[in-house]
């Protein structure tokens, strides 16, 4: 599986009616946490195969998605089901953790 | 069978892979744990200038990369995995994590320190609606807002004056009528225009809605209680060690950072204590470095008298 790029234009098609939950992690080039988990998010598409869909929103060209799900903090992770977000993740300390999230959610 | 180790290290920051450079580069076989990515701390930090070598500053989420890629460049290895338990008794120290468990014949603890929280009630629930801990990650959030930096050192002050440049207005809550920051700051505090210092007080509580709205205060000489209005407060009161795999089988200062001297060398044999997790009066990324060395030469000394 690969990253998602949601966009506000895709978001509908791509999270809302997407078969899956799907996780996405909220971003931008200029947030250096962002760059530290950036390795570990790479892996999740791989790692979450057939339970959920990975997709990535840069909020700087993105910040209708932003506002949307509230989101000040990034970087945010957010499981999405039937388009409706579960609890945040802000700034996950390790692959474990998002894992560890994940799991709460059932996924 | 398994591959035992000559020196297994918990943590990629300057330490952990100073320590694996040295180790590599004695041809000893080296495995680096890391759980998100090489740097540690100094890999949220753009601009490091006060690491020798770099004339014009280095971006420190690079500088992590090269000090990874120098130790690789002698054999040391790497691998993204976070640590669930150790076993430092006996001769082989065995460390589980959630990529499998791993055996060394030394083990070199670099696991660093995270921001301390505030204690406060709600805090965590806040901590993506208003409640920040890294002023160079979640400032442009407050661009043309008002913050409350909580703090009276380095960071706290070095948090505000980047704030101050972004925000309308920036409120310095410290519990002393003095700082603790280096002098180096006194100048561009004093012209910062749009940041005022509230001294002898205390948070005691998130002002909220779905979001933080303000700060609760208290005076901590005169016991009066105030209230400021801020759409965001940033916490920089200091760091806590990530020790807590360590409890019970490392002997740990009341702080809970790791007890061990210049030596690096901890209270169990064959394993030792780096960079901001070890008790040390000065914590830099070059002292973090110099502790790599340090700790190598010692683990090639001990293995070369568990051969004897």
């Amino acid at each position: 599986m690969s990253m998602l790029k949601i966009t506000n234009e895709n978001y509908e098609a791509m999270v809302e009616q997407a078969k899956q939950p799907v996780l996405v992690e909220f971003w931008a080039p200029w947030c250096t946490y962002c760059r530290r988990i950036a390795g570990v998010v790479a892996k999740l598409p791989d790692a979450y195969e057939g339970r959920a869909a990975v997709g990535q929103v840069n909020i700087d060209e993105e910040p209708e998605l932003a506002r949307k799900f509230g989101v000040d903090t990034i970087p945010t992770l957010l499981l999405m089901k039937d388009g409706q977000p579960g609890a945040p993740l802000v700034a996950p300390g390790s692959k474990a953790d998002i894992d560890a999230w994940m799991e709460a959610q059932s996924v | 069978m398994k591959k035992q180790y000559d020196m297994l290290v918990i943590g990629g920051g300057p330490g952990g892979y100073t320590a694996a450079l040295y180790g590599a580069r004695a041809g000893l076989s080296v495995l680096v744990i890391e759980k998100l990515s090489a740097g540690g701390q100094m890999a949220t930090t753009e601009q490091v200038d006060n690491y020798p070598g770099f004339d014009e500053g280095i971006d420190g989420f690079e500088l992590g990369e090269r000090m990874q890629r120098a130790a690789e460049r002698f054999g040391a290895e790497s691998l993204n995995a976070t640590v669930t338990a150790v076993r430092l008794d006996g001769a082989v120290k065995r460390v589980e994590t959630d990529e499998g468990a791993l055996e060394g014949s030394t083990l070199v603890i670099a696991t660093g320190a995270s921001p301390r929280e505030l204690g406060l009630p709600e805090e965590r629930a806040l901590r993506s609606r208003g409640m920040a801990y890294c002023a160079a990650c979640d400032g442009m959030f407050y661009k043309d807002k008002t913050v409350v930096v909580v703090g009276g050192g380095n960071t706290a002050v070095g948090d505000a004056l980047l704030l101050a440049k972004l925000c309308r207005k920036v409120y310095l809550v410290h519990r002393r009528d003095a700082l603790r920051a280096s002098r180096i700051y006194d100048k561009a505090l004093r012209e910062a225009e749009n940041l005022e210092m509230v001294w002898n007080s205390r948070v005691t509580a998130l002002l909220h809605d779905e979001r933080v709205t303000g700060v609760r205060l208290e005076n901590v000489k005169t016991g009066e209680t105030s209230e400021i209005a801020c759409d965001g407060v940033f916490a920089a009161v200091g760091r806590v060690p990530d020790t807590a795999l360590f409890t019970g089988q490392l002997a740990l200062d009341a702080q809970g950072y790791i007890e061990a001297d210049e030596t690096t060398k901890t209270s169990v044999p064959g394993v030792f204590a780096v960079g901001d997790v070890r008790s040390k009066p000065v914590r830099q990324i070059v002292t973090a470095a110099s502790d790599g060395a340090v700790a190598a030469f010692f683990a090639e000394q001990y293995l070369a008298e568990q051969q004897d």
